[in-house]
């Protein structure tokens, strides 16, 4: 049987993949732009479309702890939230994954205070790669609803249980009516089964959950969730097929778009990676060799897959909407940390590009690709700088 | 099994697991309790190794009565029944997790809130929290030259819980064992929202001999200083009348945390006996 193409917000996209993921406990916090997301939500819900509970809570703080609560109880469990937030949730994101519950939440990604701004960058998602959660970052809004049954597949796997979150850029894709398959509830089920943890709390067989771990045990505890993560890897691979099988989209951990022959490689994740298509086809029809590695999975970190699709380019292009404040962007960082002990080491520059929202346009990844072929870009900087109010 | 068992790490004479077991024995096996941290939780559950044989999770410091939500919520979903309790420490609940307890109340979960109450940062010290009673010498609210310890009276923490419209709100002391179990048990058998503050002496911080802890858990509700009663929807419904109330002076004196009253203070021992009087009148605590 077909699945039904549907012209849908993002938003949507993701509350009705939410619902056919058949979660049990959703709990979330509204803030811009995540609105739409928990607003379809807890419509379906008033209206019987589905089973799960919507649990309103004063914060996301409690939005994300209710959900450790939950999760721990055998629920299937979903939030989403944003920014600040994002932040707000930080300590129990550390929480979350170091009792290994497979929570899974859509980050809209949107700057941080101060200044305020509601637009989009990624600096709330990349601020928290260390929390112990997968990162999947998608491009446009069929990503944004299939990495979710990927996600809670990956997370739940018994060697894996960490949780999850699927970052969407915020307005971007959020608020953007794209065409969009939503898989049919049955090919759903057969994909993803319901959640069935080892560990839950019941009073049959009490558990203690959450012990304190003093300095002879602590570690083992850390190293776990590290390995785990880098089990993860493999599972995400593992789990694409699957997918691709029963819903016949192909997903890998990145997406490699025309860069067989390329001599300049732009790396990015999430919508702009749109834009950079568009751009590389333009500069392919003028005879430039450049070639786009998108990463779906920050982490965990495709190393590997990354160091292959580079290796042999000229110099590769890292375009962040993030900064380490003070030193460069965490993506680029990221990757001329694993490549430094590898011998095919291209020159590799990066870029903060559309901080706070700011449009980046096909006009300036072109400009971009040209300032990096005339050797004029520094190692890193900030695109389209407005310097005359500096 | 014992619910909460023996081996546990609590100083001699702390009032906490006292009232652990008590709350335990009224709310049964059928129970999954939920504990931000505290003395509590690190004096029960120590890698590898659990006093609890009721199923038990702490999360964070600010946080246990979302959890609980989230637990009772997803119970809900799976069909499951069971007594979803929190017992967290005064700070975890008077300060730091007040938010997430208040949205709990609000949205009408059917949990068990238990807050014993030490009146202070016990964990981490003897740090002055929002429970801690006026004049008590804390380490952030020491006697000093200028300074008689703690200058604000103890956060009215049941009447915040009763504002919420919540069905149940009690308060207990460890000096009367069976009246907790009966609170206890008679919040399980209410559906909605229930909070139980319970004194609970802590030699350590209060500085007194830990044989001591229940004569001080009773003195505390026979000069007034801690009132017993019950809130049902909103209206006082029950008060522990006092026959022969006590001066608070018999209760400061056997504590370390109030010595210095006795000393260049006296006129706030006064106050102190107000604030005693207040409690007496408002709750017709005497006869």
């Amino acid at each position: 049987m077909m699945n039904e193409m549907q012209i849908l917000e993002g938003s949507k996209a993701v509350a009705l993949t939410v619902r056919s993921c058949r979660v049990d406990v959703i709990s979330a916090y509204p803030i811009t732009p995540q609105t739409h997301i928990v607003e379809d939500l807890a419509q379906m819900v008033a209206d019987g479309e589905t089973d799960a509970e919507y649990i309103k809570v004063e914060s996301e703080f409690s939005a994300l702890s209710a959900l450790v609560g939950a999760s721990a109880a055998g629920a299937r469990t979903y939030s989403s939230t944003t920014s600040q937030g994002l932040a707000l949730m930080f300590e129990v994101l550390f929480n979350a994954s170091g009792m290994r519950l497979p929570i899974v939440m859509t980050t809209v990604n949107r700057s941080l205070s101060a200044p305020l701004s509601i637009w989009n960058d990624q600096q709330d998602s990349i601020s928290v790669r260390d929390a112990g959660w997968i990162q999947l970052y998608a491009e446009n809004n069929q990503e944004t609803s299939d990495l979710l049954p990927i996600a809670y597949k990956v997370a739940e796997d018994k060697d894996i249980l960490l949780p999850a979150m699927c970052c969407m850029d915020g307005f971007v894709l959020t608020h953007t009516f794209e065409p969009v398959e939503i898989p049919e509830q049955s090919l759903v089920d057969e994909f993803l089964p319901s959640y069935q943890p080892k560990y839950v709390l019941d009073p049959k067989n009490p558990l203690t959950f959450g012990a304190y771990a003093d300095p002879s045990i602590y570690m083992e505890f850390r190293y776990q969730q590290h390995d785990a993560m880098l089990k993860a890897y493999e599972k995400f691979e593992e789990v694409a097929k699957e997918f691709e099988k029963v819903f016949g989209r192909k997903y890998d951990l990145v997406e490699e778009y025309k860069i067989e022959d390329a001599e300049i490689v732009l790396i990015s994740m999430g919508s702009i990676v749109g834009t950079m298509k568009d751009a590389v086809d333009e500069l392919r029809k003028g005879g430039e060799k450049v070639g786009i590695l998108k990463i779906i999975s920050y982490r965990p970190f495709p190393a590997e897959k990354i160091y292959e699709a580079i290796k042999d380019a000229k110099v590769v292009v890292v375009l962040e909407k993030d900064v380490s404040v003070g030193m460069e962007g965490g993506l680029l960082s990221d990757i001329k940390s694993f490549m430094y002990n590898r011998e095919d080491r291209p020159p590799i520059v990066g870029f903060s590009v559309g901080l706070g929202g700011r449009d980046v346009t096909i006009g300036d990844i072109k400009g971009l690709v040209s300032k990096v072929k005339r050797a004029e870009a520094e190692e890193f900087e900030f695109l389209n700088l407005r310097r005359e109010v500096l | 099994m014992s619910l909460f068992a023996q081996g546990h790490t609590a100083c001699g004479g702390c009032g906490m697991p006292i009232a652990v077991k008590l709350v335990l024995g009224g709310s049964g096996e059928n129970s999954i309790v939920v504990s931000p941290t505290g003395c509590l939780e690190v004096t029960s559950t120590r890698y590898p190794q659990s006093a609890w044989g009721v199923p038990w999770i702490h999360s964070l410091f600010e946080n246990a009565a979302a959890v609980a939500s989230g637990i009772e919520t997803a119970l809900k979903v799976k069909g499951k029944k069971a007594n979803v309790l929190v017992i967290g420490g005064d700070g975890a609940t008077v300060d730091i997790g007040i938010r997430a307890l208040s949205g709990m109340f609000e949205r009408g979960h059917n949990v068990t809130y238990v807050c014993y109450d030490n009146e202070a940062y016990m964990n981490t010290g003897v740090q002055r929290s929002g429970s801690t009673p006026y004049g008590a010498s804390a380490t952030t609210s020491p006697a000093g030259k200028l300074s008689f310890g703690e200058d604000k009276p103890k956060k009215d923490t049941p009447a915040i819980a009763a504002a919420h419209g919540i069905p149940y709100v009690a308060t207990a002391s460890v000096g009367y064992p069976k009246d907790i179990v009966k609170k206890v048990k008679k919040a399980q058998e209410i559906v909605g929202p229930k909070y139980i503050q319970i004194l609970a002496p802590c030699p350590t911080g209060w500085r007194f001999d830990g044989s001591k802890t229940i004569k001080l858990a009773k003195l505390a509700v026979e000069t007034a200083l801690f009132p017993v009663y019950e809130i049902e929807n909103g209206e006082i419904t029950k008060v522990k009348k006092i026959k022969e109330r006590k001066p608070v002076e018999e209760y400061l004196k056997l504590q370390g945390r109030f010595k210095h009253l006795f000393k260049e203070n006296k006129d706030q021992i006064e106050v102190i006996q107000k604030m005693a009087d207040a409690n007496a009148e408002k709750f017709g605590l005497d006869g």
